[in-house]
């Protein structure tokens, strides 16, 4: 009897685990996509006013290869979202969507298979920055254009074009605000904890390296930073020790990203050091997700500063541009929006020449948020 | 003299002098930096609650502490290990989310918005630990299948497993009940708590009945105890059973911490923790002899080289290093052949001052 028990659960947890690690291709169409009907309404009514009477013009539907990194995060949850919502058969589309589930060589395999499909576009938010160039070749040879999204590869130049962020910009973005923010509220000294995202991921080096930039440059003293590895338990756990480390001494926590945030407030809760729009210590974090956008529309984060994961958008004008025989620009970087809980550090703010304006965060701006 | 030899010969000796000399560490740095000695050790009700860094280590230590109950009793049993813990924990607490906050929810923030109480949402977590342990077992006792080959299928497929749950969101309950579980309890850190209850109800197991010699017994010569009259199989299958509701219990504290199941994060890589803490304890990871006590200390070792990592500000991109260098010293000052020098050499200053004395 328990052997048979045994056997079954054997097998069910096998057969659990073939349907997870099997091809995630699907075919998706626009209907399928939708989880918030309000949202993909907005997104797709707005993509349509962009590309008129696209379907129609071609006569038939343009097919999209979409090779995602997996879906680790809500960043990368919307991301795809955006994807499936943008290249809906609605506007014209055929989007042939493959999660690699963070593995690089099924990455690999995923572009090869979307090849033998005679796709028309390619799109790869690539696992890995290196080992591309065979497979962007053999893209070439096929005459499919390939666009990278997000993430960079760095040893081929046979794509179209590079959608992504800037993530240095964000950091300088961070910093400049602080400077108005800390003038405005007549801060003198800044005093700089940095909770810092994975080691060595792109974010991490971007928004360190520009948020550093900007405290050379005014005199600012960073007294720590460590990684929270991008997770709530990380940031928790190093907010717990630089409160001890640092009591008192600090009034500025720089969280790399959203989740750090909310450990870093959970630990500063615990520790009884005040923060926000009324504590003592100003805290700023990096992503701008919903929940987050929660936090600073309700004074507990003072700042935040997006990481746009809607490349969709950008990746459609693109195909547009090259359908229209144009040839669209090799780097593109998104418009991201930062966003604040006063307004006091004035409308603007100035980085590498580009005047942005500073959005307060109301509940129209959170329910105009798709993520 | 002889008092001194005893105590050198305990089998816990070694295992609390090196956690001694990891906190000993910092009384050196605190020194260097003009702190008084003890600031490293200080304990302090500061905001209601108890803290220092001490209590950090205790507290954060605690996953690892329960799981490392669990991973003795197996490595003992069936001289293997569960690789499947860390990706269990992650879906113990997916599980209990998803109960509680119901499919595809991604986030609630109050008792009335939940789908079920939070009761049956611990509970599944549990049973789901129960489950897994015992998929673990059935493989390990009953089919036979090499310890680490068996567990390797969950150490996969739970994680994932945790994401489908949750519809490969971060789902957030965020409720003050959830969060006690990782959070306070009066003064005191509930997971310190909830790690001491696990560690007292499971020694006193062993030594209020058989289990322990059992375990042990099975674990130096399975064939030998059940010709004794042991009924082997079903040994071990009981030790992945409480390997797999440690697991759970685990799962629910770390996502009580962020009231929340973040199923890529949950547990990653604690099974090696948990392996370590058992052999930095002392144990054998061939089986057979086992010292609980030796296991939890060595689980509260790692966290106390982590916390002296913060405490000395080592940059956390060479943090690791420094981490694999300690457990190095650690281990190689307990391997035999160290151990067998250091004997000889007490026998040896022995015998020297038996002559000197005659």
């Amino acid at each position: 009897m328990k052997k048979l028990f045994s056997l079954l659960l054997a097998s069910a947890l096998a057969l659990s685990l073939g349907a997870c690690g099997g091809s995630t291709t699907s075919e998706s169409t626009g209907s399928a996509a939708t989880s918030e009907a309000a949202t993909s309404e907005a997104a797709t009514s707005e993509a349509a006013e962009s590309t008129p009477a696209e379907g129609e013009a071609s006569g038939d539907l343009i097919t999209v290869g979409f090779a995602q990194v997996g879906h680790e995060s809500d960043w990368r949850t919307a991301s795809t979202k955006s994807a499936q919502d943008i290249f809906s058969e609605a506007n014209g589309y055929n989007l042939l969507f493959n999660d690699a589930d963070n593995d690089s060589a099924a990455q690999l395999e995923a572009v090869r298979g979307f090849i033998q499909q005679g796709v028309d576009y390619i799109i790869i938010d690539p696992i890995v920055a290196t080992g591309w160039d065979t497979v962007l070749t053999e893209c070439e040879d096929a005459g499919i254009p390939v666009i990278v999204i997000d993430r960079t590869i760095d040893d081929s130049d046979k794509y179209v074009s590079w959608v992504g962020s800037n993530f240095k910009d964000e950091g300088l973005a961070c910093g400049e605000w602080l400077k108005a923010y800390a003038d405005a509220k007549g801060i003198t000294e800044i005093n700089a904890l940095v909770i810092e995202g994975s080691t060595g991921a792109s974010a991490t080096i971007g928004r360190t390296e520009g948020f550093k930039e900007v405290a050379d440059k005014y005199g600012w003293n960073i007294l720590d930073s460590q990684s929270g590895d991008f997770t709530e338990a990380g940031g928790q756990e190093v907010m717990e020790s630089f409160c001890q480390s640092y009591a008192g001494q600090f009034n500025v926590v720089i969280c790399q990203n959203d989740n750090e945030a909310f450990g870093a407030m959970t630990a500063m809760d615990t520790a009884g050091v005040t923060y926000g729009v009324d504590g003592d210590v100003i805290i700023v974090s990096f992503d701008a997700n919903k929940p987050a956008l929660q936090e600073v529309m309700e004074g507990n984060l003072n700042a935040n500063f997006e990481c746009n994961p809607m490349a969709a958008p950008f990746v459609e004008e693109i195909i547009q541009q090259l359908e229209a025989g144009e040839t669209p620009e090799k780097e593109i970087y998104m418009e991201e929006s930062w966003f604040v809980a006063e307004d006091i550090a004035g409308e603007s703010i100035t980085v590498n020449g580009v005047e942005q304006p500073l959005v307060v965060v109301t509940q129209e701006v959170l329910d105009a948020r798709p993520y | 003299m002889n008092k001194g030899k005893k105590i050198t010969q305990q089998q816990l000796f070694l295992p609390v002098v090196c956690v001694l000399l990891v906190l000993a560490v910092n009384i050196f740095y605190d020194v260097s930096q003009g702190n008084e000695f003890y600031n490293f050790f200080k304990i302090t009700l500061t905001n209601d609650v108890l803290q220092g860094r001490l209590i950090n280590i205790l507290n954060r230590g605690s996953e690892v502490a329960i799981l490392a109950i669990g991973m003795t009793l197996v490595v003992s049993a069936s001289a293997g290990t569960d690789i499947s813990v860390g990706s269990v924990m992650s879906l113990c607490a997916s599980f209990c989310c998803m109960l509680v906050a119901g499919y595809g929810v991604s986030s609630v923030s109050s008792p009335d918005e939940f789908a079920m109480p939070l009761v049956v949402g611990l509970l599944g977590a549990l049973v789901m630990g129960l489950v897994c342990g015992a998929f673990n077992g059935a493989l390990v006792a009953y089919l036979n299948i090499q310890p680490m080959v068996a567990t390797l299928i969950l150490w996969s497929a739970a994680r994932a497993i945790g994401l489908l749950l949750c519809n490969n969101l971060i789902v957030y309950v965020r409720d003050d009940t959830f969060g006690l579980f990782g959070g306070y309890l009066g003064p005191i850190p509930t997971p310190i708590l909830i790690a001491a209850v696990c560690v007292a109800a499971t020694s006193l197991v062993l030594k209020k009945t058989a289990l322990g010699m059992y375990v042990q017994s099975v674990g130096i010569n399975k064939r030998a105890s059940r010709i004794a009259g042991l009924n082997s199989q079903k040994i071990i299958f009981l030790c992945y059973l409480i390997c797999g509701l440690c697991a759970g219990i685990a799962g629910i504290v770390a996502s009580s911490r962020i009231t929340s199941a973040d199923s890529n994060n949950i547990g990653l890589n604690m099974e090696l923790d948990a392996i370590l803490a058992v052999a930095l304890g002392g144990n054998s990871l061939g089986g057979g002899k086992f010292s609980l006590a030796g296991s939890i200390i060595g689980a509260y070792t790692i966290q106390a080289i982590t916390t002296t990592m913060y405490n000395l500000g080592v940059s956390t991109e060479v943090a690791p290093v420094f981490k694999a260098v300690v457990v190095i010293v650690i281990v190689a000052i307990q391997a035999p052949p160290v151990r067998a020098w250091f004997k000889k050499r007490a026998a040896a200053k022995a015998v020297q001052k038996g002559v000197a004395s005659v």
